[in-house]
């Protein structure tokens, strides 16, 4: 197919507008930073469209063409905003040398397919363009958070040291203060203590639930699904409200086993909903063929049954896991200070003091999250494997 | 702890008689849960008086809890749940009163509960007039006052208060915090409304008009914060020229993080911190109370605070052990808001008239936000 695609130099009128609109979108971010919106557009598409005019007319050596552009670029952004501007400045001289030459080669046409109309090749790469956009936008938030929280200075900003790599603006004193601190470390202590405890139990239920439900002759099976799985759908805040005030009554209100059991019924839905997904899929004649054997149902459970969808418990699981890790609003109700755990004690620093430590502490558990999420994907991978859905 | 265990050995001998006398003065509750703000004042009050206390009571455990924002909400829930978990919450003055209205926290004598000043003035003198409500046990006076960047003013840094309504020798984005109280006396002291005057006038609906006339003037440069930090970091930012916080927030800026910024003490607000007990404790833990606070509101552990924070001492009898930071070794008297330098023009947080007027004043403040 590739071959096939007829390719043919394309003329000034197509793609120097083409390459001025990126170098207006490109100005609309760097113009807004310095104060004119407006100015970036005009002036960041002037700049690309002479640059593209430029390089396919006058230089036309592709490769000296974009050496040079990515090289001028970066002196210019080296000199106009020090050692970060290099790198923005060669990104940006990179991108648009490239993608100049990119066009008027024609070279966008080389993969796809040869019967597509110019509309249909343009939507094709504007959705990869927004669908990496929505990415960018997701993950900015997250990313950013990462340097600041090597900030040598206790505030949320770039200082000038580190916008320029100079290490005297960087330090780990945010993580020290996070492995000295006793909040903190009592914070994590209470965390670890409670979230898998709650797991256990909601695995625990929510497993037992989801094959009880499961079953044809269950009476009022949506009906009680509904039930199970509200806790998802009601607003938290009722949830925490309602839970208080029983709990209270009780006797459970600041006790780690209180805790304990509303993280619990938190994580169920997410197990009953895994497992049920992964009961779909199950082979009922199996259950008949271990009776048929002998094994009486709880035989049958732990050597028949368990094994085939445990991947869905455990992905089930996980996501009991990181709710009752990252729950903050219902043990803010059902805890009191002695059950502190990392997320409420995040919320407290962030109001009472905006401190990086904060922000270590993120670093740290986006780093725990990206671990578990890998291992949920592994064991999807490995039971697709094994049921022979995709090629191992 | 020795005089309590002779005194519950001897009254389990002496008999049943003398056991009451034991459990209301012996069987004090090992654990505290004690209710603050959280960063470095709770770090101040665990320093100068937890500690201490926990070093003599060895066998007393304390547990705070950063929730003195949502005090009030949170009592009466406890309240309302028959579950009140906290035994001593840091409140502004202004809540306090509203608890105490409330039945929510317990009337004390203060003469009966406080200590008395070393020279034996009585703790209702040596408090004086801070003593706003029969229930608040005042621990340190604060204020709310203006910080400015001083790389940012040019040569002639602002000097009173107007200077923050004054966008044409200092432009630049201003932060005011995202509520009526303080601004709109700022407001209307700059728009020539005599000091004495300025609740005479802001109680009328004129009045408040032009408060919120004022600050129009200045709406579309200001930044709205909510919690005290917001304003330290915008100024270290450099995201703003000046803006209001609590004069403690203002001087960690300065001296702790050494950041370009300077005080702007004019027509600062005087406002009070201090306990509450909650209304209903069991025996054994009032007790524990009782005796903690009595430790931690006298004369020299008030002033201790002081080593750690720059907010005035409640206790008259506390001002002349004011003395140096306790890590920087600088002088923290001329940081304090009542030393006399900084104290030339200041306003006392007006508690009946805000009691009397802020839901009103709310309202038309937040619409006027809105708009």
């Amino acid at each position: 197919m590739v071959a096939l695609t007829p390719i043919s130099r394309k003329p000034v009128s197509f793609y120097v507008p083409v390459v001025a609109a990126a170098g207006a979108i490109a100005g609309l971010f760097v113009g807004t930073a310095n104060g004119s919106g407006f100015m970036g557009v005009i002036v960041g598409a002037i700049i690309a469209g002479a640059l593209a005019f430029l390089l396919t007319q006058i230089v036309k050596n592709e490769k000296l063409g974009r050496w040079a552009t990515t090289v001028i670029v970066a002196i210019v952004g080296y000199f106009a905003a020090g050692i970060p501007g290099l790198i923005i400045g060669a990104a940006f001289g990179w991108f648009f040398s490239w993608f100049s030459f990119w066009l008027y080669e024609g070279r966008y046409r080389a993969r796809v397919a040869p019967y597509l109309t110019p509309g249909q090749v343009l939507w094709h790469f504007a959705f990869r363009v927004i669908c990496g956009a929505i990415f960018i936008f997701l993950i900015t938030p997250i990313l950013v958070v990462m340097p600041l929280s090597f900030n040598a200075e206790n505030f949320f900003t770039f200082t000038p040291e580190m916008l320029s790599f100079d290490p005297a603006g960087y330090s780990l004193k945010h993580y020290r203060d996070f492995f000295n601190s006793s909040d903190w470390q009592g914070a994590v202590l209470n965390s670890i203590k409670i979230a898998p405890a709650a797991t256990f139990l909601s695995v625990s239920f929510g497993t037992l639930a989801a094959i009880g439900l499961s079953q044809q002759h269950v009476p009022f099976r949506r009906a009680i699904m509904a039930i199970l799985i509200s806790p998802m759908i009601v607003p938290l805040i009722i949830s925490a409200a309602g839970m208080y005030f029983f709990y209270s009554r009780v006797g459970l209100q600041g006790t780690y086993l209180g805790v304990v059991l509303a993280h619990a019924a938190l994580g169920i839905p997410f197990v009953i909903i895994t497992v049920t997904a992964t009961l779909v899929g199950f082979d009922r004649s199996l259950t008949r063929a271990a009776a048929n054997m002998g094994a009486n149902p709880v035989t049958t459970f732990f050597r028949v049954q368990m094994p085939l969808i445990l991947p869905g418990v455990i992905s089930g699981g996980l996501f009991a896991f990181i709710t009752s890790f990252d729950e903050v609003v219902v043990v803010l109700f059902v805890g009191s200070a002695g059950q502190k755990t990392l997320p409420w004690q995040m919320f407290t620093g962030l109001r009472e003091q905006i401190s990086p430590t904060i922000l270590a502490v993120a670093t740290i558990l986006v780093a725990i999250s990206i671990c578990l999420l890998t291992v949920v994907e592994l064991l999807r991978r490995r039971s697709e494997r094994l049921r022979g859905m995709s090629p191992a | 702890m020795k005089f309590t265990t002779t005194l519950l050995a001897s009254s389990a001998i002496v008999g049943a008689g003398t056991l009451a006398f034991a459990d209301a003065h012996g069987n004090m509750a090992k654990e505290m849960t004690l209710v603050s703000w959280g960063g470095a004042y709770q770090a101040s009050q665990d320093k100068a008086y937890v500690q201490p206390y926990l070093e003599m009571h060895p066998d007393v455990t304390a547990v705070w809890d950063e929730s003195s924002a949502e005090a009030v909400a949170k009592l009466r829930a406890m309240n309302e749940a028959g579950n009140v978990t906290w035994d001593l919450v840091d409140v502004v003055a202004a809540d306090a009163i509203r608890l105490c209205d409330e039945g929510l926290a317990m009337e004390i004598d203060a003469d009966e509960v406080l200590a008395a000043a070393p020279d034996g003035t009585s703790a209702s003198d040596d408090f004086g007039d801070l003593l706003v409500s029969d229930c608040f046990i005042p621990q340190i006076v604060y204020s709310t006052t203006f910080g400015y960047r001083t790389d940012m003013v040019g040569d002639t840094p602002p000097t009173k208060i107007c200077d923050v309504f004054d966008t044409d020798a200092y432009p630049g984005k201003r932060a005011l915090e995202k509520r009526p109280i303080n601004n709109m006396e700022w407001a209307l002291l700059c728009d020539g409304v005599d000091k004495a005057d300025v609740y005479d006038v802001l109680a009328t609906p004129e009045g408040q008009e032009k408060a919120l006339a004022k600050l129009d003037t200045i709406k579309d440069d200001v930044i709205w914060w909510s919690a005290g930090a917001d304003t330290p970091q915008l100024l270290a930012d450099g995201e703003i020229v000046m803006g209001s916080t609590y004069n403690g927030r203002l001087f960690s800026v300065i001296e702790e993080q050494k950041q370009p910024v300077a005080m702007l003490w004019d027509a600062q607000v005087f406002d009070l911190d201090g306990w509450i007990i909650p209304a209903g404790l069991p025996d054994d833990r009032l007790a524990r109370v009782m005796d903690f606070v009595k430790f931690a509101t006298d004369t020299q552990r008030l002033a201790d605070q002081s080593k750690y924070i720059s907010y005035g001492p409640a206790r008259l009898s506390s001002a002349p052990l004011v003395g140096q930071h306790a890590d920087m070794g600088i002088d923290m008297a001329p940081h304090m808001p009542t030393d006399p330098a900084n104290a030339q023009n200041t306003f006392l947080y007006n508690y009946e008239f805000w009691a009397d007027y802020r839901d009103d004043i709310d309202a038309k403040f937040q619409a006027w936000l809105a708009q």
